[in-house]
């Protein structure tokens, strides 16, 4: 019953009830019922194939779910594409880097959403100035390190291009991030550069989703552990009361949560 | 000494070693290739190419060859012009030769003279209620059909999504037919005074002022405006773009609107200047623009280019011809250089892109 008193003070800013999504006839997300609160930083563990991307690209408006509901800061919504749900606030960063190779730093961060100076159209004059200075405020305050704001993508390593992306995140204050498998392609000190900023964000009490595989990652950067098997929710587990074998007992079906009997 | 500046946390890069803009690449081998022509007409011909060499003493420079240069390639240029954001953006467009047919036939049918010396006009193509019209009259006729077929390029690159070859070819064949097509392959002429100042005005400068003007505009566009920025990002990478909220559909279309527009430009100009209009008009012209972008260091796998490197493109692009008939060599080696140099341009562009694609 607390659970319940809690949604209804607005501490609950993401939660999915029952969100399915069928391609054709594949289940790839069957009845998923989530919960994020304020601050909280969730992993979301699960083999290739469990309906852990599946279920991200319907939170970020993506893909349409096929049924059930999100409510999302206490309003429930229906994203159409990415834009909507960055609008709204959710702010991902994906698998696939959404960058643009030949653009700079505030080009990237902007992308979409430009700030102008002279409203025209579709020739509305940029303010590039505004732009820059802002990308400045919001990588200083994540903690990314750049050399040259003014540097394409191109130019910058894989950690760069990831923080690039997940900077994003601080210049638009958004209100969730969600990211998918931000480490995958990095090499170590990369990630350690990653995890650092997820680590300011958790300082700043920004909520996050995060998509991982990896175990360590996880129970160094989050709070709870909600694993996904078959597409469905099989447990969640919060991290002090869990450990390492639990979760991957989990994620390969030896073991499911009390609560998810049915969804085995 | 390194010049070092701050980056974002306390980082240091040295300001100096910032990316040299592609733009002066560009602007060195215009030079380099001007300087081969000046030392081999020295050598064979003891002229220079763009300097006096008939001893005049109120001038430096061979005035007649300068002009010659930037006004064949002027006309291309405007084309080159839309081109180049077209490549910017990914896509490729074929079709701009057959729209300056297409469009100088049509617009010029709008722009004829009722009487000639007297005579009624014999290339009359409409009865004379369509003739003698202000000159406001052509230049619309001639916007729109270059809007409209470039329309048509974008709606079927950007919503049945076949490839941007396959459907500007389509439109390269099919505006080659409507020119052909709109009088029975007579050559409409004879246009009144008012149209000919489109290519003849300024004492002949007409072309080359349109030219700049656009190149200038154009430029300014696609580095400040969202526009430009939107073109940029999706031939960078299609998918962020649409990911980051960029109406990609809207923005393909509208680029490939623009293009096709600037061809029609073209054509009110060429024709314009020749004070005529053949259903053959243009004819390559699709593959010297494509050339002058390729020359100035617009990608061809998209996302990188500028209108200032394609201007460079078609100076260079101008040199070489001038160059190749002021050392009296044939038409046909023109060709086969020029082919050359396109390949060269894309293999110099391949190679660019190698060692920052290892450096990551």
């Amino acid at each position: 019953m607390s659970e319940l008193k809690l949604h209804d003070n607005g501490d609950i800013i993401l939660e999915t009830r029952d969100l399915t999504k069928r391609y054709g006839g594949i289940h790839a997300l069957e009845g998923a019922n989530f919960i994020l609160r304020k601050g909280e930083h969730v992993a979301i563990m699960g083999d290739n194939g469990a309906g852990k991307s599946t279920f991200v690209r319907q939170i970020t408006g993506v893909e349409q779910h096929t049924r059930g509901e999100i409510i999302f800061n206490g309003k429930t919504v229906r994203f159409e594409n990415p834009m909507d749900a960055r609008q709204a606030g959710i702010e991902t960063v994906f698998q696939t880097l959404a960058l643009a190779d030949e653009l700079d730093v505030p080009d990237n961060l902007f992308l979409g959403r430009e700030l102008v100076k002279f409203r025209l159209g579709p020739f509305s004059i940029l303010d590039y100035k505004a732009m820059r200075e802002r990308t400045r405020q919001a990588l200083e305050k994540t903690g990314v390190k750049i050399p040259n704001l003014r540097n394409t993508i191109r130019h910058m390593s894989g950690g760069q291009r990831q923080c690039v992306a997940i900077a994003r995140t601080a210049t638009f204050h958004s209100k969730l991030t969600i990211m998918d498998e931000p480490t995958a392609a990095l090499g170590v000190q990369e990630t350690a550069q990653v995890e650092n900023i997820v680590r300011t964000l958790k300082d700043q009490g920004e909520p996050l989703i995060l998509v991982s595989h990896n175990m360590r990652q996880v129970f160094d950067l989050v709070d709870r552990i909600v694993v996904f098997r078959r597409g469905r929710i099989v447990a969640n587990l919060n991290k002090n009361e869990t450990d390492g074998q639990d979760v991957v007992a989990y994620i390969t079906g030896a073991k499911t949560g009390e609560e998810y009997q049915d969804a085995a | 000494m390194a010049e070092v500046s701050h980056g974002i946390g306390g980082l240091k890069f040295d300001a100096s070693k910032r990316t040299w803009p592609n733009e002066l690449n560009i602007f060195a081998a215009l030079v380099l290739i001007i300087l081969v022509f000046e030392a081999l007409g020295a050598l064979l011909l003891g002229q220079s190419l763009l300097f006096d060499s008939a001893g005049r003493f109120d001038s430096i420079f061979n005035e007649a060859r300068l002009y010659i240069i930037i006004l064949q390639v002027s006309i291309v240029g405007i084309i080159a012009i839309g081109v180049t954001q077209v490549i910017i953006l990914g896509g490729i467009d074929l079709s701009s030769g057959s729209i300056v047919g297409a469009t100088a036939m049509i617009a010029m049918s709008f722009a004829q003279t009722e009487l000639v010396n007297g005579n009624p006009n014999p290339k009359a193509i409409f009865g004379p209620t369509l003739m003698d019209l202000p000159v406001i009259i052509p230049i619309m006729v001639g916007l729109s059909c270059g809007l409209f077929a470039g329309l048509v390029n974008g709606m079927l690159i950007a919503y049945t999504r076949i490839p941007p070859f396959i459907a500007t070819l389509g439109m390269m064949v099919t505006a080659r037919g409507v020119a052909k097509w709109w009088s029975k392959g007579q050559p409409i002429s004879f246009p009144t005074q008012d149209y000919a100042v489109i290519g003849n005005g300024l004492g002949g400068w007409m072309p080359v002022v349109i030219f700049i003007a656009l190149a200038i505009l154009f430029q300014f566009i696609l580095k400040y405006t969202v526009y430009g920025k939107h073109t940029y990002a999706i031939g960078s990478n299609e998918e962020a773009a649409r990911m980051s909220g960029i109406k990609v559909a809207r923005h393909k279309v509208l680029v490939y609107t623009i293009a096709g527009s600037l061809a029609a430009i073209a054509a009110l100009v060429l024709s314009s200047k020749n004070l005529t209009a053949q259903a053959g008009m243009g004819i390559m012209y699709e593959l010297d623009a494509i050339a002058m972008a390729v020359i100035g260091g617009v990608s061809l796998s998209g996302g990188r280019g500028s209108i200032i490197g394609t201007v460079l493109g078609a100076l260079i692009f101008g040199v070489i011809i001038s160059g190749f008939t002021f050392l009296r060599l044939d038409a046909y080696y023109q060709e086969m250089v020029k082919g050359g140099i396109i390949v060269g341009a894309v293999v110099l562009d391949q190679w660019r892109q190698r060692p920052s694609a290892s450096r990551s």
